[in-house]
């Protein structure tokens, strides 16, 4: 779900950065009024893990690879805007040092893996929830379905973003200038892959993660105070 | 023991077992180089163009120079792992220093 620099093309990278940049500050009002110091090790371990998960490659039919991400899990234990900061310096650092998604595409990569995917896998684990105990079953089922849809909505995003760039940037003789899938066959790959496989892999790294936080540190997963949002 | 240390026993064990991401062949779909590119036949130019814009010390995680047995490639895999955690610490640090508040 990485985008590599060249598959898009100005338009739609530039006004991916320009959505970016109130988000992030957004992130960061949200913070300064939420995050406590004690709670920036947390913070730090959320990035690390995804950026770790996101290096485990699971290899599907067909001969393409994906990964988890684990953002519907920080936002679980951190809320939505934490994730999106934790995941998106994990993107950053992935683009800039490892070449895993184009310096161009950061704000789309951001865009997409550290705010669509985190905030609609919370609001489905909260929709789920409901006032359910942090011990309940609801937890880890609501995280593991919010997770499984988080997942896939950024990845038909991922698809769609391909899937245009034939129609906006093309020569005279109809070849495409970036990335040339178009729609009707970069969305149905992207969905197929990961409605069948990345969003299953997504699902059970949250289960198993939530299900152990519950045993061992239940707060982490009632804890409301860095969340940001109302209970 | 602190549910902190823990959780960071939890992400010394991923780093260490990172190498199992290794042994996925193959690219995933859309992240392919401009020389791999599939199902169609010619590059685009812009594509071409762009995908020159930046190089990166550590291409597709591999340290230059440490391919050839498993047991290289796996331990440079998980010595980029150390790295870019090594790197997103280091950011959120910075970051928690400007956004977090004592309470």
């Amino acid at each position: 779900m990485h985008i590599p620099d060249g598959y898009l093309g100005p338009i739609t990278y530039g006004l991916l950065w320009l959505i970016m940049i109130p988000i992030w500050i957004t992130a960061g009002r949200k913070l300064k009024k939420t995050l406590k110091t004690r709670q920036v090790p947390l913070l730090a371990i959320g990035a690390a893990f995804s950026f770790v998960i996101m290096m485990f490659n699971v290899p599907i039919p067909g001969g393409s690879t994906g990964h988890a991400v684990g953002g519907t899990l920080i936002a679980v234990v951190l809320g939505p805007w934490a994730a999106s900061v934790a995941i998106s310096v994990a993107l950053v650092v992935q683009a800039i040092f490892f070449g895993d998604g184009g310096i161009t595409a950061i704000g789309a990569n951001c865009f997409n893996i550290a705010v669509v995917l985190p905030f609609v896998g919370y609001y489905v684990y909260r929709w789920i929830i409901g006032n359910s105990d942090a011990n309940s079953s609801r937890r880890w089922i609501g995280a593991g379905i919010g997770s499984y849809f988080g997942i896939n909505a950024a990845a038909i995003l991922t698809g769609i973003e391909f899937g245009i760039q034939p129609y906006l940037h093309h020569t005279a003789s109809g070849q495409a200038l970036y990335s040339p899938y178009p729609l009707k066959i970069a969305v149905p790959t992207m969905a197929i892959e990961h409605l069948l496989f990345f969003g299953f892999v997504e699902l059970i790294v949250t289960v198993l993660v939530v299900r152990y936080l519950q045993r061992v540190d239940i707060t982490l997963i009632e804890q409301k105070a860095i969340k940001g949002v109302e209970a | 023991m602190k549910t902190i240390t823990k959780l960071w026993i939890g992400i010394v064990v991923l780093v260490l077992l990172v190498p199992i991401g290794l042994l996925a062949e193959g690219t995933a779909w859309g992240e392919w180089g401009i020389s791999e590119l599939e199902g169609i036949d010619y590059v685009p130019k812009g594509m071409a163009r762009l995908s020159d814009i930046w190089h990166s010390p550590l291409s597709g995680y591999n340290l230059p120079g440490w391919r050839g047995s498993f047991a290289i490639s796996s331990s440079g895999y998980i010595l980029s792992a150390i790295i870019g955690i090594g790197a997103t610490y280091l950011l959120i640090s910075v970051i928690g220093k400007y956004l977090a508040t004592e309470d």
